[in-house]
């Protein structure tokens, strides 16, 4: 079904709030895709990063319904290629925290099945505590 | 000659033999790596907020110890800070530039750690290969008595030891180090475009199917160039490329295991160390018996 | 009416037809200018401008011996030329005119304050009497100038720009460093939009170079110095050895054949290779051989090793005595045409140029397709070709921000071009956005579409190379479906951006042309003066002063050579009579003022300070480098300063603040009109003095102001990269730094003076920064007039220290 999307203040509100929480001017996204092409991530994401950004600059509340923020690695990749300066991985680290900060965890670390606990590394298990809870 | 050393929570236990490996290797190369005295966890990420100031205690108070280090006489005038582990590298070298780059959050940061002695920012953070790189692969190949000829090895990189830019030790899209460490030591060097592909880090307590998915990318992309081995520098590149292997192979019966080395393991090989030096217990991919294949080991472990 | 005094000034108010007097009591102001001294007599005019007014100045001179005038009414920068005119017209210097500013800078802002609106107004009015009373009646001054011109770099641009001087009867030096006139056109296979083959069209204009017999061709040859002024230019340029004679060689190519070497060709961008002995390529002008030296073997073994060419030549052309050529003469004025390089996709490792052989640049894909449109294909393309946008373009991640203009319309060529010579191939342009702007530019995009070539919107990420077989492989995400593209290509064209010749900087050190933020050489004004440049008699054309295609190249060759001839047609050139000068009986020759001028335009003979007037800009750094006040600024004296500042802060109130904002002609007293002229308000307590750099106020200058009574001072200049002035930011900043010290050293607030680089767009900012400072001056209070005192006191010791002693 295709969206309709019918622009009110809460738009730029919410613009304005990831902006000044991941510290990057979302404006400047001219939606050139490099940053997708370049995700690892990418494959099993429901939308693509910069679609991510293109949803921010609207100020689609609803991009923090999405997988994609909680798939990104915080790996840079797009980081460093961005031809804007960019840096994607703090936005998607805002729209997590945006979420974590209203006690809403992403996983719930005491529902890790036991052979995965015996397995996983502490670098794997404090990482991932620090980006899916709050 | 003394350097600082952090080693960080991983390995000391599950990626013990990383550890291990390096400090022989170290010492075989005249140097010691003088382990932080009350190091802390650096915390693994580096927060990507600009007003979550708390999460940079944690890695500062480490810098701390490295100057504590130089005024207790446990290293004489060096504050440097090595690392293996490449997040480690990573958080560690990002909250330093960032206090360095904002006096303000230094002096906050200093004030909350009242009990500390403030950090003073003369602290490098580097990372063992960038130690490697400044000793010289000449160095390197001088020691080598056991040289891994005949061994394809594609170094892997992963994210954290080459981006963001102001923190990588090598270009982010064709780093070269550890190709020119692996030819130092007689391997032959696979290039593999994957290898500065994220191993997807911390997705894997998520879910295991996209680390997975991920990990047979990058290994079957270095295979198909030729490579029988891997080498990397991180805990959890190794859990997500090694360990994961068991998921990859429940999806893909036909895929054939690679092992996976920390590039210190074939280091302590190449040395001719002791077996004890390089554990290669702790890999889940035996490499044994390719290692035998290429007469770098000897059964048993007898040499 | 006073009586007879040796200075005779006339002060002439203008209404404006409404626009200052609805605002300014305009016969309070002129009453009050009558009593000041030396003004013989005051009046007013509805429209000083008009004919009516201009006529009664030019009256008044005649009949009641005036010789200065005053006029009070809108902008310097708006009218000024025409009382200028006026008093030329009447028989006077048209220096001894000033302005004062009651429209923009004062009616039009303070329009909701009458009252204190007609107070500044006698306030700027007096000063501006100050100032006229000390004027200097120079004349108008000029430098002959002659008719030869420097024509550097034998591109389109190079070639238009001779011919059109040269038809024009103007001697022209065309210098060239190839060995061939063509530049990166003859490169070319077709031209967008129309598909014309670039050779046929360009080669017609090169073959009419050297048969105009006013154009001095000077190929393989580069300019080694470059010395002196418009109008004495003296330029020093090396001809490189062919080690062929040019007068005999008919380029028949039987040394070609002969000989061992083979180096790759450049004109074909190392696709294919040639003999050390070659001619540059099939259309070259000259048409002749040269040995490439380096290549060489005969040449590099002292000439024992070869010697093939020597034996086939049955002209007897070869010599290899042949030696490197000193040339010297003199132009008048210079066009710099030096073009453009490709950037190196090597920069952009991700896309693989290096590492895979078919990934390839536009410019290789040109070459690749006049070969094959020759009957001589070098290349395999494949089928499935994919082109690869804004390559080292728009990428902060190369430091390469700008749009390269020509890109998406060269590839579109490339790609129809390719379609063309094989429907069959399936082509792919890969964009960010598609510029099809000019002329007859989106019907060919459309032409494109319509054989066939697919634009997919998305910025490739990277190139791989496949495992298993030649091809490579492209990532890239359909921003329009957000589909991830991951597929092979059998060729990957890299559309490179156009970055500025290596070989301008030279060219741009030796004449101290500025570049702009993108790295190519910055025209004079943006809008105004697209091919004039900062130096005088110094022209752009073409990509030089950024990317463009051939008609606009062409247009702008035009355009450089029409304002050359403008300039040379005259005879002579007006100096700006704003340059600097010496107070001879007060120089002692101690040279500290050489360092402080960027145009190295002052030097020191027989222990006296020189300036070069051609040189100077007249931004006034140097004065206050002079420990003895040796140095002025013509048109904007110390004297006049000091009397302008004294007028401009008499008749204070108790109680009342007043701060001096000293705005620059070229950025900041312009967007105080414009703030004017967009009746924005702010206070009245501040009063502009117009200076022609912000450097002008020397650190002495600000001293005395604040001694005399100023409670602020304001210093507006333009940012650093828009100043026509080089390093004047830079010279403010340590004068104002000096002036801060001295300050605090007597307990008065550093920040009551201010310094501002402004843009002429930042209205809002110069109303916000003006009432910002005068609100801070009010809140501090008033300096008490004992340290005020104190301020100037061993001024030469504070601010030169031993020097100033030694040199007593």
């Amino acid at each position: 079904m295709i969206k309709k999307l019918k622009i009110s203040n809460k738009n730029q509100e919410f613009l304005a709030k990831v902006e000044e929480l991941s510290g990057e001017i979302i404006t400047k996204c001219d939606q050139c895709g490099i940053c997708s092409g370049s995700c690892p991530m990418v494959p099993e994401m429901d939308i693509t990063p910069s679609q991510m950004m293109r949803m921010v600059q609207l100020g689609e509340s609803e991009v923090m319904e999405s997988k994609a923020m909680w798939l990104c690695a915080s790996c840079f990749a797009c980081t460093v290629r961005c031809p804007r300066g960019l840096d994607l991985s703090r936005v998607a680290e805002a729209l997590r925290q945006m979420k974590l900060r209203k006690a809403i965890d992403h996983i719930d670390i005491k529902k890790l099945p036991e052979d995965e606990m015996e397995r996983l590394p502490q670098i794997a298990l404090i990482s991932g505590m620090r980006k899916f809870t709050g | 000659m003394k350097v600082p050393y952090y080693p960080g929570c991983t390995l000391k236990t599950k990626a013990k033999n990383f550890e291990t490996s390096a400090l022989a290797v170290a010492k075989k190369l005249g140097i010691e790596l003088i382990e932080l005295p009350r190091w802390n966890c650096c915390g693994t990420v580096y927060s990507l907020t600009d007003d979550d100031l708390i999460h940079h205690v944690a890695p500062i108070r480490n810098l701390i110890r490295v100057q504590e280090m130089n005024k207790n006489g446990l290293v004489e005038n060096d504050h440097r800070l090595v690392t293996l582990c490449s997040m480690c590298f990573n958080t560690l070298k990002r909250s330093n530039i960032r206090v360095l780059e904002n006096s303000d959050d230094l002096k906050k940061i200093n004030d909350f750690m009242y009990l500390e002695e403030d950090y003073e920012g003369n602290v490098e953070v580097i990372h063992f290969l960038e130690l490697i790189k400044d000793i010289g692969f000449e160095k390197i190949r001088e020691n080598v008595t056991n040289p891994l000829e005949g061994l394809k090895i594609a170094p892997y990189y992963g994210c954290m030891l080459l981006r963001p830019k102001e923190v990588g030790i090598d270009d982010p899209e064709e780093p070269v180090i550890q190709a020119e460490l692996l030819s130092a030591l007689g391997a032959e060097v696979i290039d593999n475009p994957y290898k500065k592909v994220c191993c997807g880090s911390y997705q894997t307590i998520q879910d295991k199917q996209v680390v997975s998915n991920l990990a047979y990318d990058i290994l079957m992309r270095a295979k198909d160039a030729g490579a029988e081995a891997i080498t990397l520098s991180c805990p959890l590149c190794m859990f997500n490329l090694d360990s994961r292997q068991k998921e990859i192979k429940e999806e893909h019966p036909y895929f054939n295991e690679i092992p996976v080395f920390y590039f210190t393991q074939l280091m302590a090989i190449g040395f001719g160390l002791n077996e004890d030096s390089y554990g290669l217990d702790l890999n889940y991919v035996n490499p044994e018996s390719l290692l035998l294949e290429k007469n770098l080991i000897r059964r048993n472990n007898a040499k | 009416m006073k009586k007879d005094s040796r200075v005779r000034i006339g002060v002439y108010v203008c209404h404006c037809g409404g626009n200052i007097s609805e605002v300014v009591d305009v016969e309070e102001v002129r009453e009050f200018a009558g009593l000041q001294q030396d003004v013989v007599l005051s009046k007013d005019n509805t429209h000083m401008c008009s004919d009516i007014g201009q006529q009664l100045i030019i009256n008044d001179i005649e009949e009641h011996k005036l010789d200065k005038v005053v006029v009070a009414a809108c902008s310097p920068q708006f009218q000024g030329e025409t009382f200028m005119d006026a008093l030329e017209k009447a028989g006077l210097s048209p220096y001894v005119v000033q302005m004062a500013n009651i429209r923009e800078q004062c009616a039009w802002p303070h329009y909701d304050n009458p009252e204190l609106a007609t107070g500044k107004a006698k306030i700027l009015l007096r000063a501006a009497i100050a100032k006229v009373r000390f004027s200097e009646p120079l004349e108008k001054q000029t430098m002959p100038i002659g008719k030869r011109v420097l024509v550097i770099g034998g591109g389109i641009a190079g070639i238009q720009a001779s011919l059109d001087l040269g038809d024009a009867g103007f001697e022209v030096y065309l210098v060239e460093k190839e060995p061939s006139i063509g530049g990166h056109m003859a490169q070319l296979s077709r031209t967008f939009p129309t598909e014309d083959c670039s050779a046929c069209i360009l080669s017609p204009k090169m073959a009419d170079v050297p048969s105009n017999k006013n154009i001095n061709l000077l190929t393989y040859t580069e300019i080694n110095n470059i010395e002196g002024y418009i109008g004495n230019f003296k330029v020093n340029a090396i001809k490189k050895p062919r080690y062929v004679d040019m007068d005999k060689c008919v380029a028949c190519g039987d040394c070609e054949e002969v000989c061992p070497v083979c180096i790759p060709d450049e004109f074909e961008e190392g696709l294919t290779t040639h003999p050390a002995i070659y001619t540059p390529f099939d259309f070259a002008v000259p048409h002749r051989n040269l040995i490439d030296a380096e290549a060489c073997i005969n040449l590099q073994s002292n000439l024992n090793a070869c010697g093939n060419c020597i034996q086939a030549c049955k002209e007897d052309a070869i010599n290899f005595e042949d030696e490197p050529e000193e040339i010297e003469f003199l132009v008048d004025t210079i066009i710099v045409a030096t073009g453009f390089d490709i950037f190196d996709p090597s920069e952009k490792k991700v896309y693989g140029y290096d590492k895979f052989e078919n990934v390839l640049t536009a410019l290789e894909m040109e070459r690749i397709i006049v070969k094959a449109a020759e009957g001589n294909p070098i290349r395999d393309l494949g089928k499935r070709i994919g082109f690869i946008q804004c390559v080292g373009s728009r990428d902060e991640q190369v430091g390469r921000e700008y749009c390269s203009r020509v890109c998406c319309m060269y590839a579109t060529k490339l790609a129809s071009l390719l379609k063309h010579s094989d429907s069959k191939r399936d082509i792919y342009i890969f964009y960010t956005d598609l510029r099809a702007f000019g002329k007859g530019f989106e019907e060919y995009y459309k032409r494109a579409q319509n054989m066939g070539v697919k634009f997919v919107r998305g910025r490739v990420a990277e190139v791989f190379g496949n495992s298993n077989n030649k091809k490579v492989t492209l990532k890239v995400e359909d921003t329009l479906t957000r589909q991830i593209i991951e597929s092979e290509f059998d060729t990957v064209v890299l559309s490179v951006g156009l970055g500025l010749s290596k070989s301008t900087d030279k060219i741009a050190e030796l004449l101290r042309l500025a570049k702009s933020e993108d790295g190519f050489l910055k025209e004079a004004h943006p809008k105004f003066k697209p091919v004039d440049t900062n130096v005088a008699g110094v022209f752009l054309a073409g990509t030089v002063q950024g990317p463009k295609d051939i008609p606009d190249t062409v247009a702008q060759a035009g355009a450089a050579s029409s304002r050359a001839i403008r300039l040379m047609n005259q005879g002579e050139y007006p100096i700006e009579p704003i340059v600097a000068f010496v107070h001879e009986e007060q120089c002692d020759g101690c040279e500290l003022c050489i360092e402080s001028c960027p145009l190295d335009a002052i030097s020191v003979s027989a222990e006296v300070a020189e300036i070069n007037e051609a040189l100077c800009l007249g931004c006034g750094s140097c004065i206050a480098s002079c420990p003895r006040d040796a140095l002025d600024l013509h048109l904007y004296t110390n004297k006049q300063l000091l009397e302008e500042i004294k007028n401009a802060l008499e008749g204070k109130k108790e109680g009342e603040s007043r701060v001096l904002v000293f705005a620059d002609d070229t950025c900041t007293y312009r967007l105080a009109d414009s703030v004017g002229t967009a009746k924005l308000s702010y206070t009245t307590d501040s009063i502009i003095i117009r200076v022609p750099s912000g450097s002008r106020i020397t650190p002495k200058l600000m001293l005395t102001a604040f001694e005399l009574g100023a409670d602020g001072i304001f210093i507006g200049d333009c940012e650093d990269r828009t100043s026509p002035f080089p390093h004047s930011g830079q010279v403010i900043r340590e004068n104002v730094a000096k002036v801060r010290e001295i300050l605090e050293e007597e307990g008065i607030k550093p920040e009551r003076l201010k310094f501002v680089q402004f843009v002429t767009i930042m209205l809002k900012g110069f109303v916000n920064n003006m009432n910002e400072l005068v609100d801070f001056t009010k809140k501090t209070g008033p300096i008490p007039q004992k340290k005020r005192g104190k301020l100037v006191k061993g001024i030469n010791k504070k601010l030169f220290g031993e020097v100033y002693d030694k040199k007593t």
